[in-house]
């Protein structure tokens, strides 16, 4: 048993022992409300905005700085540090003939005229230049580098424009949410001195109070490795005043000491993004919901069960969806989960626009997973488990991520549902980094692999779904199709779809992919994770997106109502 | 003596070699790779990042290679930089080892002061409600997780009472002694009240063993008062098995630790070589574990050396036709 579980569980009777009534909420009653201290359980490894790839650094510099673009909480493109979205039909946008054949695209876009750093010095295109140096530089450390790469050229008109000449014309063109902005005045010649050790020695881990490194609502003010990080408010910012003197980012990984903190007063808030999980919340819902606010937001964490199209047993679709209707997820999702996360149709969000709502989740039938198997030849029942003519016994092996109590839980669920059926399923888990770093990714679950994917909106499944992308020793293993799922016509869509930028036909594409991933069922979807926030009552002005995007990019807005 | 210890130095930096070559290839060996762990964050990275970030970490690098580059680097004084920190090792350990140290032996001491007290007492009324009460207690506070006691405490003394901070610990420089204290007295408690079962057990059957010696016999017959008995004549030589468990029980600390730390968001050393070897930093985790193993070869040598003290039949001092032991 892993520390955390065993915290969990033992935690949650210490935790539990204390009753509804006791706890006093110093944060509750005191005076002044000019500080605000959160609570998550991870710390930045770096506030470098494009080194590195962590949630914690997202949701600081939510905080202290703004993209050009992002998505909003009704998951619409919209503009933040850039004045406008670029489109075709504003004339920011131009499609252009490559001299390939292909399309690219050239995006204007106008820097916030009274965006600065906090040190004073204005935003300008210098910094948009050397951001992209940068990104495409290929010793420089920077995670995501496909949109750098993706970029050819960028055009200076004056200061505060420019244009991006991008060479492939997709249908998220106006969207650059991944362009984190760099200040050239403070970085530039770290960069040029060493680009291969410029990841070490940027200013963001060498000097990560220096206020030039931001432009947003706050900057940061107190960095303490692993411990926490203070903000107060950037003078600089151009947009509403922050209503916070002094934010506290502290960080508390294990989930029981996070609960207690907050009933001593010692965090005001829990944030959804990295807090509790969502039983747990249910849980403290039950205890201190008289206290504090609590917010669930489902998102774009799709919980499913991979399955391995190269079993012979699940290679029979008859098999595959008598696995999906003799499995009753609603209960599932109502028992353990509070109804908080919905049951899953396919991979598309129902909050994302292009999910197909006539498509609903497969209804829980056993009846129709019965007369499947039969119908697939497994009717010969002995000890309560299918077989088939040649004898051989009807059993799947499930794996997930050891210690994830919640997905555990959900195994032992599933399990007894398909044992009813005359499905038996054997449970073999692994430690987190053994399943994800060589049993999901070399293909080595023999039967199913339940875990989740993190999308975005509108997210083209190319690595999950296109049969090119499935992991081989000829591509290095470096696909995410691990259920090794092959369909022309899947392929063909895929590509169509990127390119497509006619938002009805591309509505159209998207249900048909999710008709194609409905009939085929390569992947049994389960439901989508919701994230829970707890607040406290005079905490307002908090609103979870649901993706990748924190709730701190919107931290401007949060403010105190007693 | 001088010697002995000149020699003891010597074997210590061979197995702290070793040991940095074992870490080594067992994080390396380990499954996945810190570019597995940014995917599984990102799903924008493409195959084409990940590869071009295993070449810019040098992960594409043969374990060997790696390892004799940081062997090199070691030698000239250079361990590198953490990649979950975006620091030099060096730099990132200072203020954690400090914090740990301060952790650990506060704990350490409160653990000694209570553990040899509360077995030397139980030894010494052997079958008493004092030896029967001591005894629930040991077993009581060695067998409770440190986990669970760290929330109990977090509890009573954070949520119920309001008189000590749940976690965390200043690192401002301007933070006060009161300050500092009120944070250290949680995570010491819970250190402390695991260690101190455990060694009031190991002192009441050592203390009990002694008291039957010949030689106490002897002084209790010669009408020594009770008192005398036991601290003078019995303590001395209960203590020489109680001094190795107590020396290896400050190096074992670095495990109940990680717990501790953990649990109260303390910024200390358990935690920090935990992180690291979850997250494969290798510089980090490697200089951090050599660390420990450094100082739990430097408590047994302490504790070799008290042996001396507590007993004079040991010598380290060379025997005509033999070598130093």
């Amino acid at each position: 048993m892993t520390i955390r579980r065993r915290s969990l569980v033992l935690g949650g009777l210490a935790l539990g022992s204390i009753g509804p009534h006791v706890g006093p909420a110093r944060a509750q009653t005191r005076p002044a409300r000019d500080t605000l201290t959160i609570g998550m359980t991870q710390f930045p490894a770096t506030l470098h905005p494009n080194i590195e790839s962590m949630a914690a650094k997202s949701y600081v510099l939510g905080f202290c700085q703004r993209p050009f673009t992002a998505r909003d909480q009704r998951w619409e493109q919209v503009a933040m540090l850039a004045t406008a979205l670029p489109t075709i039909e504003n004339g920011d946008a131009v499609v252009v003939d490559r001299p390939d054949g292909t399309k690219g695209v050239r995006c204007r876009y106008t820097i916030q005229p009274s965006a600065r750093w906090g040190d004073g010095t204005p935003i300008t295109t210098d910094d948009v230049t050397f951001t992209w140096e940068v990104g495409r530089h290929p010793q420089s450390g920077v995670g995501n580098a496909e949109m750098y790469r993706r970029i050819e050229r960028v055009e200076v008109h004056d200061a505060k424009s420019f244009t991006l000449h991008i060479t492939k014309l997709t249908f998220d063109y106006s969207g650059i949410d991944d362009f984190r902005v760099l200040p050239a005045h403070v970085e530039r010649a770290r960069f040029m001195a060493d680009p291969v050790a410029y990841k070490e020695r940027t200013a963001y881990i060498t000097e990560p109070t220096n206020p030039a490194l931001y432009f947003g609502p706050y900057r940061v003010s107190e960095f303490a490795s692993g411990s926490h990080i203070a903000l107060e408010p950037n003078p600089t910012w151009w947009g509403r005043a922050p209503a916070f003197r002094r934010i506290v980012i502290r960080t508390i990984e294990n989930t029981a000491a996070l609960e207690a903190n907050l009933l001593s007063g010692s965090i005001d808030y829990i944030a959804g993004e990295l807090g509790v999980t969502l039983d747990q919340a249910i849980a403290m819902a039950r205890r201190i919901g008289d206290r504090y606010d609590f917010q669930y937001k489902a998102g774009l964490i799709y919980e499913h069960i991979d399955l391995n199209l190269d079993n012979p047993i699940l290679a029979d679709r008859r098999v595959r969806r008598a696995l999906l209707v003799g499995c009753d997820r609603a209960t599932l999702v109502r028992q353990l989960f509070d109804n908080r996360q919905p049951v899953a149709a396919t991979f598309v969000s129902p909050l994302d626009w292009v999910s197909d709502a006539d498509l609903p989740p497969a209804p829980y039938d056993a009846r129709e997973a019965a007369r499947l198997l039969d119908e697939a030849g497994w009717t010969v029942q002995r000890d309560g488990v299918r077989h088939n003519a040649a004898g051989d016994r009807l059993t799947l092996e499930m794996m997930t991520t050891a210690g994830n109590r919640s997905r555990e839980l959900v195994q032992q669920v599933l399990q007894s549902q398909w044992r009813r059926i005359g499905i038996e399923v054997r449970l073999r888990n692994e430690p987190a980094r053994v399943f994800f770093g060589e049993t999901t990714r070399g293909r080595r679950f023999t039967g199913m692999a339940l875990y989740a994917w993190i999308s975005s909106p509108e997210n083209v499944p190319r690595t999950m779904l296109q049969s090119s992308e499935i992991p081989r020793a000829e591509n290095g293993f470096s696909g995410q199709n691990y259920p090794g799922f092959r369909n022309a016509e899947m392929d063909e869509l895929i590509d169509r779809i990127e390119i497509e930028l006619d938002r009805e036909r591309r509505r159209t594409m998207w249900h048909r992919i999710q008709r194609i991933y409905a009939d085929e069922i390569p992947v049994l979807p389960l439901f989508f994770r919701a994230d829970s926030y707890i607040m406290p009552r005079w905490l307002k002005g908090i609103a979870p997106t649901g993706h990748l995007h924190p709730t701190s990019l919107w931290a401007e807005n949060w403010h105190v109502q007693e | 003596m001088l010697n002995t210890i000149f020699h003891r130095l010597l074997q210590s930096v061979v197995v702290i070699v070793l040991m940095s070559f074992v870490v080594y290839m067992l994080i390396g060996l380990m499954p996945g790779d810190p570019i597995d762990l940014m995917i599984s964050s990102d799903p924008r990275m493409t195959a084409e990042d990940a590869a071009r970030l295993r070449q810019v970490y040098g992960l594409d690098q043969p374990l060997w290679d790696r390892y004799m580059a940081w062997a090199t680097g070691a030698l000239s004084g250079e361990f590198g930089y953490s990649r979950l920190f975006g620091r030099p090792v060096i730099e990132l350990m200072g203020p954690r080892l400090l914090n740990t140290f301060l952790l650990m032996l506060s704990a350490w001491i409160l653990a000694v002061i209570f553990g040899l007290g509360l077995g030397i007492l139980a030894g010494a009324r052997q079958g008493g409600i004092i030896d029967t009460s001591v005894n629930w207690l040991a077993f009581v506070s060695a067998s409770t997780p440190t986990f669970w006691l760290a929330l109990l405490l977090m509890i009573l003394f954070s949520v119920q009472l309001q008189l000590l901070p749940a976690s965390g610990f200043p690192t401002s420089l301007n933070a006060g002694f009161g300050e500092r204290l009120r944070h250290l007295v949680l995570p010491v408690l819970t250190l402390a009240i695991f260690e101190t079962g455990a060694y009031a057990r190991y002192m009441r059957a050592a203390m009990m063993e002694a008291l039957n010696a010949d030689h106490v016999r002897t002084a209790r017959a010669k009408g020594a008062s009770r008192v005398r008995v036991v601290l003078v004549h019995a303590l001395r030589n209960a203590m020489i098995p109680v001094v190795t468990i107590m020396a290896l029980g400050f190096g074992n600390q670095f495990s109940g630790a990680l717990i501790t730390e953990t649990m109260f968001s303390y910024p200390g050393m358990g935690k920090m070589i935990f992180d690291s070897v979850m997250g494969n930093d290798f510089n980090l985790a490697l200089v951090a574990l050599l660390f420990a193993t450094a100082m739990t070869l430097a408590a047994n040598l302490i504790a070799d050396l008290a042996y001396v003290m507590l007993d004079p039949r040991i010598s380290y001092a060379a025997r005509p036709g033999g070598a130093a032991r």
